[in-house]
């Protein structure tokens, strides 16, 4: 609990990123190309959507991980609003944009896999819908953070509105329950898996992949948010002036 | 202002040592009343802002004939949701102002500095808002429909979706406003925090029509938003107070 705290500190934290980052770049390149290598030439093709499901290698790491993601900075942000952590904001803005890029592949990889199989790029489709709302929450926080001049200000602010977004998050993961609407219903659930055992291993690697690729890409961001944001410090141009 | 400053004054008054205890439910209707009739007396005294609102509001619904061609059938399967997207665009707008002028003339901070929860004055703020603007929205809205040609039954579900969630969009757009209080280009943020947040609303809204047209009767979508009206009334003023404090501390 007291690493927490120790590490609760940008100085502290920022040597702490620096040295996970590089080897959470290779666990993401050696897992994503393992993962592609499972998903495109092991797994069987499907006796319904022949070879276009293979986007799910994809498409699924990538939904699952914006829903994760929101949920990830709403915390930080909530941790930021109510210890008045710097570094909680900070991982906040960090997540954002790797949120909305996460949920932009979502979407673009679902209209990509919808034309051959369902013959149309978009529905509005429960799913669809929401995650297409939750694309707009992301950029609504970073436009918001972005509009505020006072960094402290624009930390609580975007935080609180991050708080308020978490009800979509539900939302999504269950629309395609409580709507029996175009989107297939999950395929993993508790009480049990119906696809083939190659297709499950492969998306259960990539989705391990894109964790490990969303980490490292936050962890870079807040290294520049720190840096940025604590330029006047001593520490800060002791750091860049060293080689 | 000048009763609740004297109201907060007396509370200032006091020892500060001591907690202060919640003021009592009569102190506390009489506080939102305070608001409410002030607030009431601004948007009367100042009509134009209100009124500008309203003409946004029968000037969008009016373009989309225009826009996508006068056939009746079409217009019918597509009133509702025209009604509808006006109403927020128009809710919208109106409510962009909604604390920056309180902000730039310091009312915003003896709100905040008042004896009264927070919350509940906003609430009185923000039921003096729907009172004088987007209630004048929702009673004209039967009028608009008749330029669609709905039916009678169908402009009585039209008029009782916007009844119960109009209320929603200002409650929940003030969210938008308090945050954006005092900033520059503050009304575009504000639809662009907000709109996402009022997805449902205009889903169900529109959707009570939809329901009521394929004669599977509206009462789940008006379920539903009354649902939604709740949790708002419950949730967004405590919100709104939150940020507020962080706009102006």
């Amino acid at each position: 609990m007291n690493s927490i705290f120790y590490f609760a500190a940008p100085q502290r934290f920022y040597p702490l990123a620096g040295r996970l980052i590089p080897g959470l770049w290779l666990a993401a390149a050696l897992l994503g190309v393992f993962g592609l290598y499972l998903g495109l030439v092991r797994a069987p093709v499907d006796a319904q959507q022949g070879q276009a499901y293979r986007i799910i290698f994809v498409h699924v790491p990538a939904a699952w991980m914006s829903m994760l993601i929101y949920l990830a900075m709403a915390g930080w942000a909530g941790v930021g609003l109510v210890f008045n952590s710097r570094l909680a904001s900070m991982m906040a803005c960090a997540l954002a944009p790797t949120g909305a890029i996460m949920t932009f592949l979502a979407l673009w990889t679902g209209a990509l896999w919808g034309k051959p199989t369902w013959g149309t790029w978009w529905v509005w489709d429960a799913r669809l819908t929401s995650e297409l709302v939750l694309l707009f929450l992301y950029v609504g926080f970073m436009a918001l953070h972005g509009a505020i001049e006072d960094v402290r200000r624009a930390d609580r602010a975007a935080g609180l509105l991050a708080l308020v977004g978490v009800v979509n998050v539900p939302i999504i993961y269950f629309s395609v329950k409580w709507w029996n609407t175009l989107h297939q219903g999950a395929s993993i659930s508790p009480s049990g898996v119906s696809m083939a055992t190659p297709m499950l291993v492969g998306m259960l690697v990539m989705t391990l992949a894109f964790w490990a690729y969303c980490i490292a890409a936050a962890l870079m961001r807040v290294r520049f948010i720190i840096l940025a944001r604590e330029q006047h410090t001593g520490w800060v141009q002791k750091t860049l002036e060293a080689p | 202002m000048n009763e609740l400053s004297k109201l907060s004054a007396t509370q200032v008054a006091q020892p500060l040592a001591a907690v202060p205890a919640l003021p009592s439910l009569p102190s506390l209707l009489q506080g939102w009343r305070t608001v409410f009739v002030q607030e009431m007396r601004i948007a009367f005294r100042r009509p134009g802002h209100t009124l500008a609102a309203l003409m946004f509001f029968v000037m969008v619904v009016s373009l989309f004939p225009l826009g996508v061609g006068p056939e009746p059938a079409l217009l019918r399967r597509m009133a509702a949701g025209v009604v509808w997207v006006a109403a927020l665009l128009a809710c919208m707008l109106s409510l962009s102002r909604l604390f920056a002028d309180d902000w730039q003339d310091g009312t915003l901070e003896s709100l905040l500095l008042a004896a009264y929860p927070l919350p509940l004055l906003v609430l009185a703020k923000l039921a003096a808002h729907w009172c004088s603007s987007v209630l004048l929205l929702v009673l004209i809205s039967p009028v608009l429909a008749l330029q669609f040609d709905l039916s009678a039954s169908a402009t009585g579900v039209l008029f009782v979706s916007l009844l119960l969630g109009t209320p929603v969009l200002s409650l929940v757009g003030a969210i938008g406003a308090a945050l954006t209080v005092g900033l520059r280009g503050a009304g575009m943020l504000m639809s662009l925090l907000t709109l996402p947040l009022l997805v449902p609303v205009l889903i169900f809204g529109a959707g009570a029509v939809d329901a009521h047209q394929a004669d599977l009767g509206a009462g789940a979508h008006f379920s539903v938003l009354c649902a939604l009206l709740l949790l708002a009334l419950v949730a967004a003023p405590a919100v709104v107070a939150a940020a507020l404090r962080i706009a102006v501390e």
